[in-house]
């Protein structure tokens, strides 16, 4: 770090990877053809908003959340029932679901974060199991377990998103634009804080870090990114059920950074889209396999996937990803017949 | 000749931890620009009482002031905003951050812009973090780390994850400085440079308080001594009155040595 | 609201209560494992149905159900061992959150596992002494019921005996209070953890056993029964066993009331809105608790 890269708006890495990336999404439907695949692609960028945030919660303020998906569900909900049953704009229901979702994480955060780490852990599960009992018992607003239907899309003036290219550069905009906000939080004194929290909360109390307060608002800023992810889910499935918003939603989603890296911004949506393909994946290969149908037998695999990243990978895999590449390239074998092949006239 | 300043009053503290009596009605003061130790016996009780001082542990009874005001139940991050910082026995690095974003977490009062700047990176935030970047730099030279500046925290080792420690403490600007056991572990040529380092900290205007157990260290460096015994005040004075006290060779004497 | 009479109330309380006893062997078996390694098993509630799941097995094959009984606590004992050794000791200086993610997973593997293995229709278990509910003072009390009780009475008595007055138990109760100390008086604490999730699994697996007659037992029964032990043992802080005895039982007569007098879809629900408010109450009890403890062994001798 030099006081240049400090000041600067954008450090190269970031700058570079960003541009990369951009071109990457942007050029994306140009050679995935199929609506089965780009639809994929979508609900990989809706997702993905869920766990950058989640990301920021988990591996940078370290606190665990085992109930993400009932913010997720809150926002689906909540842009579902204001436009459904009170024929508000969508735009202005994805706002006020945020603000709702946030006040709500808020509260349920103030006394949660003086937990230590399982009880948080358990009391998010709570919070989440809640959640979804509202969703199933309210059955007015939310239709119960039979779930809402009629979601209107979201309209540019007189059209509505409808098509999946359309939603999908909705979504991955959205993306975007949720990565950079999270990228810049990361590099400033908040981002240092969080990470003073992860390492040692004693110590940085004893700075000055109202510690409390940190992880009270990184949970309700993880909020607001996965409240904003559902309202897009709802305009773009436009029919929400419960079981979309449930422990096992919850489960995948932290699935999805671990995998990604749990401190590491750019491996939510590297994650997030492993996860998502190996769900593509095994939904095709494991009816091959055993008599069963397919539906629930990922579950083992994530299951195991979590353990063995845990255990073996606790950095995520884009960084055991990263390490072996720099192996590989700084191997013996690979210098010599690089060194051999410059020596040639 | 100026009067020293009163800048922290420790007024009979007592805590218990379920029926044991950790801290029984302790008082001494502390004097602006005076390096105090706290010594004592191993559980005399001395970390307790920087812990209460801190903020880390609610006093049972009893109250510190501090310029005057009272602290209890003030939280920690507001006691350093007032002017108290601290070190732990064990450090405590950042150990997955780098030398310098450690002492830069200790800067993190002086911030002002809040999560809209960050989020949009405005360019009074970049302007804010260039002066922190400048800040935290001039503390970590302070200390002589300032060559380690882009390591990683945790691949120190232990004696300079000590004075990373304090260099990070120190750029929270306090006003009283705790030490706890700052020289533990040391070798004897670090002990000295610790001596030194002390010594400048106190030029800069910092009042230290010390908990130790190196005799040699706090008879160098003390301008008063504090001695505690099973939780109570057995003696205060100068570092050679509290030599010569007969109670407190007993009470050494008479315990385990370290 | 209901017209009940008092045997109607004396009804809810005895199912209360061996619903209780229930969550009372799984909040034991939690706090087993979490007082000697620090680990909180969030894979608790798999043991519970991988025990209903091996007794439904070996019942199927005609083995008469007292050895069923033991063959199936053996079995998922077994299994808690290997997921000590495969899971837990590999990562046992890994941060709390990776531990916390680790047990998460392997409830999930176990979960798939189970799938895989017993699909997805529901099996049931005969209860143990077959014939008609028993009449006590007016309630209306299924055999099963007190078997369960009688089974979490003995169970108790036997754990108790064992932590005060045999050598091993002795032993195990020493490395759940100081690790150090009593790894120094020559107590293997790796072996204490191992013992310790053998204890936690065989305790898991019991409650299935005996809740499996009146429940439908398929892989996902561990789920919400593992989350209902864990607010039984949080009442107990996680240490406290008797607090989690009491805990249990008060959760299960709340339950059967909740039941009686509101609906029961609504019944899973309080157990977390109790578990909220018990976060909730405990947040500044638990982190006082925490500084003393810190604090205490800070100013505890060092090397003693």
């Amino acid at each position: 770090m030099s006081i240049r890269s400090v000041s600067k708006s954008w450090t190269r890495s970031n700058l570079i990877g960003l541009l990369v990336f951009i071109a990457f999404i942007g050029t994306l439907p140009l050679w995935v053809r199929t609506p089965y695949a780009l639809s994929n692609m979508v609900l990989i960028g809706i997702y993905s908003l869920v766990t950058i945030g989640l990301c920021l919660l988990m591996g940078y303020a370290g606190q665990i959340s085992l109930g993400q998906a009932a913010f997720f569900g809150l926002g689906a909900y909540g842009s579902g029932i204001l436009t459904v049953h009170f024929g508000w704009s969508p735009w202005i229901a994805l706002l006020i679901a945020a603000v709702i979702t946030a006040v709500i994480a808020y509260f349920i955060g103030i006394p949660m974060f003086r937990l230590r780490s399982h009880y948080l852990a358990m009391g998010t599960l709570a919070f989440g199991a809640i959640v979804t009992i509202v969703m199933n018992e309210w059955k007015v607003y939310t239709g119960g377990p039979t779930g809402l239907p009629g979601i209107p899309r979201f309209t540019l003036g007189a059209i509505p998103i409808k098509s999946d290219i359309a939603y999908y550069y909705l979504a991955w905009g959205t993306v975007i634009i949720g990565l950079i906000i999270a990228l810049n939080l990361v590099r400033s004194r908040f981002g240092r804080a969080l990470r003073a929290i992860h390492d040692s909360e004693p110590a940085a109390q004893s700075l000055g870090v109202d510690v409390d307060r940190y992880k009270l608002i990184t949970l309700v800023i993880s909020s607001i990114y996965a409240s904003v992810a559902g309202s897009l889910y709802a305009h773009y499935i436009i029919f929400i059920s419960p079981n979309a918003f449930d422990f096992s939603v919850s489960v995948r989603l932290v699935l999805m950074v671990a995998v990604g890296g749990l401190a590491s911004i750019w491996g939510a949506p590297f994650g997030t889209a492993v996860v998502i393909l190996l769900t593509m994946a095994l939904r095709e290969i494991v009816p091959l396999l055993t008599r069963y149908g397919s539906g629930e037998h990922q579950i083992i695999a994530y299951g195991l996937l979590l353990v063995v990243i845990m255990i073996f990978m606790p950095d995520g895999l884009t960084v055991a990803l990263v390490r072996a590449w720099r192996r590989l390239l700084n191997s013996e074998t690979l210098r010599r017949r690089l060194s051999a092949y410059r020596r040639r006239p | 000749m100026d009067e020293p300043l009163l800048i922290m009053e420790v007024d009979r503290i007592s805590k218990e931890f379920g029926g044991v009596r950790a801290l029984d009605s302790v008082s001494f003061s502390v004097y602006e620009r005076q390096i105090l130790a706290l010594i004592g016996p191993n559980g005399a009780g001395k970390t307790t009482l920087l812990n209460i001082v801190a903020g880390t542990l609610p006093a049972g009874n009893g109250q510190v002031r501090f310029r005057g005001k009272r602290l209890n139940g003030r939280p920690t991050h507001d006691r350093v905003r007032m002017g108290i910082a601290r070190t732990f026995q064990q450090a405590h690095i950042f150990d997955k951050m780098t030398v310098l974003e450690n002492v830069m977490v200790g800067c993190h009062l002086r911030g002002q812009c809040g999560l809209l700047h960050a989020a949009l990176r405005l360019p009074a935030l970049r302007r804010e973090e260039e002066d922190v970047y400048l800040d935290a730099m001039r503390f970590l030279n302070l200390v002589g780390l300032g060559t380690k500046a882009d390591q990683q925290a945790g691949s120190l080792p232990f004696g300079q994850q000590r004075l990373l420690a304090m260099s990070r403490a120190l750029a929270s600007n306090p006003t009283v400085l705790l030490l706890d056991e700052p020289a533990a572990g040391l070798n004897r040529m670090e002990k000295n440079d610790l001596a030194e380092l002390v010594r400048r900290i106190q030029q800069m205007g910092v009042t230290i308080v010390l908990v130790e157990h190196d005799m040699e260290l706090v008879m160098r460096l003390a301008d008063w001594v504090v001695v505690l015994n099973h939780g109570q005040r057995l003696a205060q004075g100068t570092p050679e009155q509290v030599r010569r006290d007969p109670a407190v060779v007993a009470a050494y004497l008479g315990t385990e040595r370290d | 609201m209901p017209d009940y009479g008092l045997s109607d109330y004396l009804q809810f309380v005895l199912s209360g209560l061996s619903t209780g006893s229930i969550y009372v062997l799984i909040a034991l078996g939690l706090i087993a494992i979490y007082n000697v390694t620090g680990v909180v098993n969030l894979a608790q509630g798999e043991f519970v149905m991988l025990g209903a799941m091996f007794a439904v097995t070996l019942v199927g094959l005609h083995i008469p159900i007292g050895f069923a009984f033991i063959g199936s606590v053996l079995g998922v004992v077994l299994v808690g061992m290997l997921i000590q050794r495969l899971t837990i000791h590999p990562a046992r200086h890994a941060p709390e959150v990776s531990l916390i993610i680790i047990t998460i997973g392997t409830a999930i593997a176990l979960r798939g596992l189970a799938l895989l293995f017993w699909g997805t229709t529901p099996r049931s278990l005969p209860e143990f002494s077959p014939g008609p509910p028993l009449n006590v003072m007016g309630a209306i009390l299924s055999r099963q019921r007190i078997w369960i009780m009688g089974t979490a009475g003995v169970v108790l008595l036997l754990l108790y005996l064992f932590f005060e007055f045999t050598l091993l138990g002795k032993a195990v109760r020493a490395c759940s209070i100081n690790r150090r100390a009593s790894e120094l008086l020559g107590i293997n604490p790796e072996l204490m953890s191992l013992l310790s999730y053998a204890l936690g699994a065989g305790l898991g697996a019991i409650g299935g056993i005996v809740i499996a007659p009146l429940t439908l037992v398929d892989y996902n029964m561990g789920l919400v029964l593992g989350l209902k032990g864990f607010v039984a043992a949080i009442m107990g802080g996680l240490v406290n066993m008797p607090a989690a005895v009491i805990g249990g039982l008060a959760l299960g007569v709340l339950e059967s009331f909740t039941s009686g007098f509101l609906s029961s879809g609504i019944k899973d629900a309080v157990a977390f809105l109790t578990l909220f408010i018990i976060l909730l109450a405990r947040t500044t009890s638990i982190k006082t608790t925490l500084q003393e403890k810190r604090a205490q062994r800070q100013a505890r001798p060092k090397g003693r």
